[in-house]
């Protein structure tokens, strides 16, 4: 077979288009910078505090940098950076859309509050094990998999958070969190190789890696090819990573156990980058075909999202009921996806958003109840109200934000999304999202009246510890977020709407990939039949 | 050549399947190994097999000519091989230290973070 690559009358593989457009640095930083960060901690082995500051100063620059790209992307569309200057499709770029560069602001934003809360939730010896190290590896890795345009790339992110996420998920070294860690770790391995067999299965049929060539190259496919095999397995393999039920038994079974800042940037960051790549790889490399995918994507959202709120309900310990509302949380981005129109993305971006911080708010919420109460079982906790006040009311404002109560953020995505579903005739989403925000809101009434207010056993002491002042102000300013989110909603419903209609059209995002004049996409690839 | 390769992947495909099957610690950490060297394989044999033409531009040239081998599936191998290879050792460690603390290498004994369901969310007097 002849490659595009060995097509001597190519133009030479480098000084790519991007290369000489400064602006194009921009899409590094936000990866670049926890990368050095994580390198510098871990040449500081052992010296915590100094490990901390840098933790500290690499996530702020990151969600700088995140800003500056933000905004760059707004105004002038989407840009697209070369590594080593091996123009696409041969080599690596990265590349951001308001999709992606949105995503990796909320994201660092959110764990520089996680940051914060870990100061109170972690001792000095859990510190010096390498919690800052891994947490800025992890972050290296999720800004990775939201800014890369490659999809062998997307894979070795995916692995860089894996690799991270199992080092912190053992952190404390406890009997539970072992346990846990194993069946994280076995599922997650397993849903990242199906990943490595979809991606060679699709290389195999195109002969590129480059998402944005792919977009064309998988529709212009003989029609007997595999696509419908390979759709599905990018499914199962993303949906696994993104806990889609029937796969998604290994979260409960192991975000309860590790430290509560571990648990919260784990909820808020993990599950998003494998919805967010569902997202991306159906929206570019699938944007039409792939039918049985989208179908079976359909029935599986509705039912992610039903199962996780029961599951929710049947749980007694208070970590595994916010374990389960994040599995319903993914059903609800999902539906939005699987209605694929302009308002049901618009949704879906903005219900990631809003489960970003509110995944967070809900896991550092329940670390606190359990500092405050002494244990996570539901049925050993009582009258917390009296003693943490302040930990009732974010409870309970971040819990209704969750369940998709006016005035907060949760509300408005599940309108976009309900809308949407009802204009595409999606009946089945539709009742998915307002049965799954019934039960979700039964269950926070329930957790909370059970919780906080019934009364305490007569002579139990009144516990005034609920962590602190640095512990509160990260829930607090998470709360504060979710609720000024949903009074003023219009900058992140903008934002959402920019990010589904380049999702829908992209191809902005294709020619600054490819670069401008599209000249590099000239070299077709004859597969052999 | 392809063929048989490719019904090799699909024998270590089943052989991983097998052992995956199993509730032994051992035999899934086995299982995602040979899961891990098929996938590497497969990579391998759908880059196209190409013999005896190594992936080298010759001198003062600046692109390769056509009927040289696929460099890239090497390249992707060797990444995942790299990442497969840390993560076997990591599970190796992750299962050596469960089994010291849980005292079992059966998954179906780890109950420790999912205990039985503990009943009811309320006590006595609440009823």
């Amino acid at each position: 077979m002849r490659c595009a690559w060995q097509n001597p009358s190519q133009p030479e593989p480098c000084c790519g288009v991007a290369m000489s457009d400064m602006t194009a640095w921009l899409v590094v930083w936000p990866v670049a910078v926890p990368l050095v960060g994580a390198a510098l901690t871990v040449a500081l082995w052992g010296r915590e505090r100094a490990q901390t500051n840098i933790g500290f100063l690499a996530i702020a620059l990151q969600l700088a940098a995140g800003i500056v790209l933000l905004q760059h992307v707004w105004e002038n569309g989407p840009v697209a950076m070369a590594m080593g200057g091996w123009s696409a499709p041969f080599g690596i770029a990265l590349a951001a859309d308001v999709f992606g560069a949105g995503l990796t602001v909320v994201a660092s934003l959110v764990a520089f509050l996680i940051l914060i809360y870990s100061l109170t939730d972690t001792d000095a010896d859990q510190r010096r094990a390498g919690f800052m190290p891994l947490i800025l590896a992890l972050m290296t890795g999720v800004a990775g998999a939201f800014l890369t345009a490659d999809i062998f790339n997307l894979y070795v992110w995916f692995e860089v958070t894996l690799i991270s996420s199992f080092g912190l998920m053992v952190i404390g070294g406890r009997r539970e969190q072992l346990d846990g860690a194993v069946k994280y770790a076995f599922l997650n391995l397993l849903a990242t190789t199906f990943l490595l067999i979809a991606i060679a299965l699709l290389y195999g049929m195109t002969g590129t890696l480059s998402m944005a060539d792919l977009s064309g190259k998988v529709a212009a496919l003989p029609a007997d090819s595999p696509i419908e095999t390979v759709a599905l397995l990018f499914l199962m393999s993303l949906g696994m990573k993104a806990a889609l039920f029937p796969l998604h038994f290994w979260l409960p079974a192991a975000y309860h156990t590790p430290l509560p800042a571990v648990s919260a940037i784990f909820a808020a960051l993990l599950t998003k980058v494998g919805v967010y790549s569902l997202i991306r790889v159906f929206m570019l490399v699938f944007p039409d075909g792939a039918e049985i995918a989208r179908e079976a994507m359909i029935w599986v959202a509705v039912a992610t999202m039903i199962i996780g709120a029961l599951g929710a309900l049947a749980e007694s310990d208070i970590r595994r009921v916010v374990s389960f509302t994040v599995v319903s949380g993914v059903g609800v981005m999902i539906g939005g996806l699987a209605i694929g129109t302009q308002a049901a993305l618009l949704g879906t971006t903005f219900y990631i958003i809003h489960s970003i911080i509110i995944s967070a708010a809900l896991f550092m919420a329940a670390g606190m109840i359990a500092r405050a109460g002494g244990g996570t079982r539901i049925a050993d906790l009582a009258g917390l109200y009296k003693g943490s006040p302040f930990l009732a009311v974010a409870f309970l404002l971040c819990g209704l934000s969750l369940a998709g109560v006016p005035p907060f953020a949760g509300f408005w995505p599940k309108v976009y999304l309900v809308q949407a579903g009802l204009e595409a005739g999606a009946f089945g989403i539709v009742a998915g999202i307002l049965i799954s925000g019934f039960l979700t809101l039964v269950l926070i009434g329930r957790s909370f009246a059970l919780i906080f207010w019934r009364a305490a056993p007569q002579g139990a002491p009144i516990v005034a510890s609920d962590g602190g002042a640095l512990m509160k102000g990260a829930l607090g300013a998470l709360t504060v977020l979710t609720f000024v989110l949903g009074i003023y909603s219009a900058p992140v419903a903008n934002m959402a709407g920019r990010a589904a209609s380049e999702l829908l059209a992209p191809q902005a995002y294709i020619g600054v990939v490819l670069g401008r004049s599209g000249q590099a996409d000239a070299g077709a690839v004859e597969v052999r039949p | 050549m392809e063929t048989v390769l490719a019904l090799l992947v699909g024998l270590l495909f089943a052989i991983s399947a097998y052992l995956l099957l199993s509730s032994s610690l051992i035999r899934l950490i086995l299982g995602v190994f040979v899961l891990g060297n098929a996938t590497h394989l497969m990579i391998f044999v759908l880059g196209r097999l190409t013999r005896e033409s190594p992936p080298l531009i010759q001198y003062g040239l600046k692109a390769a000519e056509p009927g040289i081998a696929n460099p890239l599936p090497q390249a992707l191998i060797l990444t995942a091989i790299v990442i497969s290879f840390s993560l076997f050792a990591f599970l190796l460690v992750l299962s050596y230290r469960a089994y010291q603390s849980l005292d079992t290498i059966n998954t179906d004994e780890m109950r420790v973070a999912e205990p039985e369901p503990a009943g009811t969310l309320l006590r006595g007097r609440d009823v």
